[in-house]
């Protein structure tokens, strides 16, 4: 029924990214039960944990990857991101993720949507308005790094992750409904201005109050606006662990609760509910009803009906990939060294000055943001970094280059190192010579490493990266970064 | 057809300080100590000298911008002073600088000075340091083991070599070089090793471990040239003459065009090519008495003794197990030590490894003195083994 209608507006694709370690929350309890002994009783299951040069744009770019597939022939209309820990409050995020999915930046509108729980959902609607009025697509990125305060509950409940969808009127997978927005100053939490954490109010007051009046009132208009009855509802995201109780009161079945991921992923905050989403259309049939909720002073509700086309549209990997690449991580120290939550001692070659240059920034964006190198339009030499002149000796013709997009080519291990000498905040840091497929070869850094497997001769591919951060400036570049290209792939 | 350097420029005198952690020197003491050696050495005053070159690599840490530090520092009579720079082998930089000028005519009598002070950054290892502007937004966070020991990797790899048996003709290199530090007093390490305990070091950039490694030192080595008529009216006799003085610079092919394989040093192919053609040597391996060659690591030394054509390309791990470069092997190399013992001042390594090859055709090399040495080689490489400047100067008689 979905590819007969042409006026009907939804989600077109969908995709996640889950960073690869995984704190058991057994190690976060051992380490600070001693404190609270609280947390032992919440020391169940894992949750996702960034690598240190992971952050809510790295990995917002991987889940537009996952949706979006690497090969595009047409630009989206808009990038939204949601996220409240944007690694910029003021450098539009949403921009440097459309250079690294090497989008045409003269044209298209990007935002950033922030400080809610639920500005995802509210990007999502406000992607879903963009779409049907430029009768385009637009993308909606949710994506979030959560860092927390030692030894609280939320340090348990958190992980970080991004999932993405894109909305619009061709090959719509899922249509849109109708959706509901409620607003209402209800603060289960807050950070302002001035603060590094969230101060947070007691769950059992945020359930009572908040979830089990707040949602239920929402979806049951949503639901009296569409004529559909609650029973009906064959899939409800909700990110609360509460979600069946609230169900229940809405008149939704148990069945329809969708899993909340908390058991291996964790709460990834704003990120959630898209990824409850993205998690189940994977399995989503034709004609299948899905809530998605967004919860946070007040609540989004939308409602989309599964059209034929889901099964013909699939994420590169999806939640379900990610989840099952998985590397489990026990050291909470390493943990919070990664999230900056230690006073610790680097060592003098950390004190490297690492300041960026921004106008040099500018001129190489298509290089450090787009990992752009060159093709010789006189001999077909691919490149990179694009110099004046051809690499090929028997060429060496000037400015005959064109862009070249090498971000989403695989690559070979010529040779590597690991170093413990150099300066990296997960040492050893792994670097070498990665040959591309096509042509061009680069020295690169490697992350992601399992060194069981690392050697020469692996495929990898590539990945945007934090390259360095500047503490004393509060400055962080960006770079690509070869990965190893996991087996279970 | 240019005539090339040969017999054209002689070492008139040369200097070296001691090289170690000088923690009671500034640069300025260490260049002193070789130079007054040096001025002795070559008989002159130093109102002689008509112009100076200094090679510093890294002048931040060292003397600071400028040439001022060797002008000021030995006192130089307002002639001109250039600083060079240009990565590890600055000082073949500074010593090509000095004799071109006299080959040129512009000068009688020229000094080159190789200075480096790396021991108050407070750590092991070359300091940690910018690579420019542009570079660093998208170089890896490298040092030199990680990168070199990246030879060692892609050498395993395209030569059929199991990482075990490379690791053990890599010790052999260290054990080799440390046996004929033993010998040199002015080395920063003078200790003999063995195998053993090179292969059971802690790791530094797989798979090169700490034995593997050369040290970081402070040191200042210094040469004086001239022609030979000059040296001669001076009543010297038994010169040491600049046979062949050459130098390659990456181009950026090995490190983004698909055609270098990650197991073997351009630049020295190319500097070493020119040289042997330069000095009219046609067998390196039967030719040459001995080389002082750049083991900034000890991958670095096996591969470039196939850089060199002193081994066939693949067969450098045999011909060092078997001796062909230990101290009474057929080409000895770093029979002073090398920067495995001295340690590796950037800019003063390339005119130490002069210093020593000009003792050693002077027959002035005491304990370490080969027998009836007649060609020589330097090599000095700088950089990366994917992006570096590699200078090759032969000395004879």
């Amino acid at each position: 029924m979905g590819s007969k209608i042409n006026n009907k507006i939804g989600i077109t694709a969908y995709g996640a990214y889950l960073p690869r370690l995984r704190l058991q929350r057994k190690a976060i309890a051992e380490a600070n039960a001693w404190f609270d002994t609280s947390l032992n009783a919440l020391a169940r299951g894992e949750k996702t944990m960034c690598n240190w040069d992971e952050d809510a744009v790295t990995m917002a770019v991987d889940a537009c990857v996952d949706c979006m597939g690497k090969n595009r022939d047409s630009n989206p209309v808009a990038l939204i991101m949601a996220s409240t820990s944007l690694p910029f409050f003021d450098r539009q995020n949403s921009v440097i993720v459309a250079e690294a999915l090497n989008l045409n930046g003269a044209d298209i509108r990007t935002m950033d949507v922030t400080s809610s729980q639920r500005s995802a959902t509210s990007g999502l609607l406000a992607a879903l308005d963009i779409a049907a009025m430029a009768k385009g697509e637009a993308v909606l990125v949710a994506s979030e790094h959560r860092r927390t305060l030692c030894a609280s509950r939320e340090e348990m409940f958190n992980g970080d992750g991004a999932a993405a969808i894109t909305v619009g009127t061709n090959f719509v997978i899922a249509e849109l409904v109708a959706s509901h927005s409620h607003a209402v100053d209800f603060i289960d939490h807050y950070r302002t201005e001035t603060s590094e954490f969230d101060y947070v109010w007691e769950e059992r007051w945020i359930r009572d109050e908040g979830y089990m009046n707040i949602l239920p009132a929402a979806v049951t208009t949503l639901l009296k606006k569409t004529g559909i009855s609650a029973e009906d509802i064959n899939h409800f995201v909700v990110q609360n662990d509460q979600a069946t109780k609230i169900a229940k009161a809405i008149g939704i079945k148990s069945t329809a609760v969708v899993d909340t991921l908390m058991n291996n992923v964790g709460n990834t905050g704003a990120a959630h509910p898209i990824l409850m989403l993205a998690k189940c259309l994977e399995s989503a049939n034709p004609g299948e009803l899905i809530v998605v909720t967004g919860f946070g002073q007040g609540c989004d509700v939308i409602l989309f009906r599964v059209t034929d086309l889901i099964r013909n549209k699939r994420p590169t990997l999806g939640v379900s990939g990610y989840l099952n690449l998985g590397c489990p991580e026990v050291n909470y120290n390493k943990y919070q060294s990664f999230n900056g939550l230690l006073q610790k001692d680097f060592g003098k070659r950390s004190e490297t000055d690492k300041q960026a240059y921004l106008p040099a920034v500018y001129r190489h964006r298509d290089l450090i943001n787009s990992f752009k190198g060159g093709k010789c339009t006189k001999c077909n030499t691919i490149q990179i970094p694009k110099h004046r002149y051809c690499i090929n000796p028997d060429c060496d013709a000037l400015d005959s280059q064109i862009d070249y997009k090498f971000a989403g080519t695989k690559g070979c291990v010529k040779s590597w190192t690991a170093d413990r000498l150099t300066f990296d905040n997960n040492p050893p840091a792994y670097f070498g010579m990665v040959e591309f497929e096509g042509g061009g070869q680069m020295m690169l850094d490697f992350t992601d490493v399992d060194p069981d497997i690392f050697n020469t001769g692996i495929e990898v591919s590539m990945r945007f990266r934090i390259k360095q951060i500047d503490n004393q400036r509060g400055f962080r570049k960006y770079f690509w970064k070869a990965v190893q290209v996991s087996q279970n792939k | 057809m240019a005539s090339g350097i040969k017999d054209k420029v002689v070492i008139l005198g040369a200097g070296c300080s001691k090289f170690g952690e000088r923690w009671d020197c500034d640069a300025e003491d260490l260049m002193v100590e070789a130079f007054e050696e040096c001025l002795n050495d070559a008989g002159i005053d130093k109102k002689q000298i008509d112009a100076a070159w200094q090679g510093t690599g890294i002048d931040a840490y060292s003397v600071g911008p400028g040439s001022l530090s060797v002008s000021v520092g030995l006192h130089l009579p307002y002639i001109p002073v250039t600083k060079v720079e240009n990565f590890c082998a600055s000082a073949s930089e500074a010593f090509r600088g000095a004799v071109y000028a006299v080959a040129s005519g512009a000068c009688d009598i020229a000094l080159a000075l190789g200075v480096e002070k790396l021991k108050d950054t407070g750590y092991g290892g070359l300091p940690q340091r910018t690579r420019g502007v542009i570079n660093d937004m998208f170089y890896p966070n490298i040092s030199a083991p990680g990168l070199f020991g990246q030879l060692a990797t892609a050498y395993s790899a395209i030569h059929g070599i199991s990482m075990h048996d490379l690791k053990r003709a890599m010790a052999h290199v260290s054990v080799k070089s440390h046996a004929n530090g033993t010998k040199n007093p002015k080395a920063h390490l003078q200790k003999a090793i063995t195998e053993e305990q090179v292969l059971n070091a802690p790791m530094i950039a797989e798979p090169i471990g700490l034995f593997d490694c050369c040290g970081v030192s402070d040191g200042a080595a210094c040469a004086i040239v001239t022609t030979p008529e000059i040296a001669r009216s001076m009543g010297k006799k038994d010169l040491v003459k600049i046979k062949a003085l050459q130098l390659s610079t990456s181009n950026g092919e090995e490190a983004g065009y698909c055609n270098w394989d990650g197991t073997f040093i351009k630049p020295t192919r190319v500097a070493a090519t020119k040289a042997y053609k330069e000095a009219g040597i046609k067998n390196p391996r039967k030719e040459l008495s001995m080389t002082e060659v750049h083991d900034c690591f000890s991958i670095t030394e096996l591969v470039t003794m196939e850089d060199l054509f002193l081994s066939e390309i693949g067969c450098a791990a045999k011909d060092v197990l078997d001796g062909v470069y230990d101290a009474d092997g057929n080409i000895p190399c770093q029979i002073d030590g090398g920067l495995k013992c001295f340690g590796h001042p950037i800019g003063a390594s390339g005119l130490r490894m002069i210093y020593e090859m000009y003792l050693q055709l002077q027959g002035r090399a005491e304990k370490r003195q080969l027998k009836n040495p007649n060609l020589g080689l330097v090599h000095n490489l700088g950089g990366y083994p994917h992006m570096n400047v590699a200078s090759i100067v032969i000395l004879g008689h």
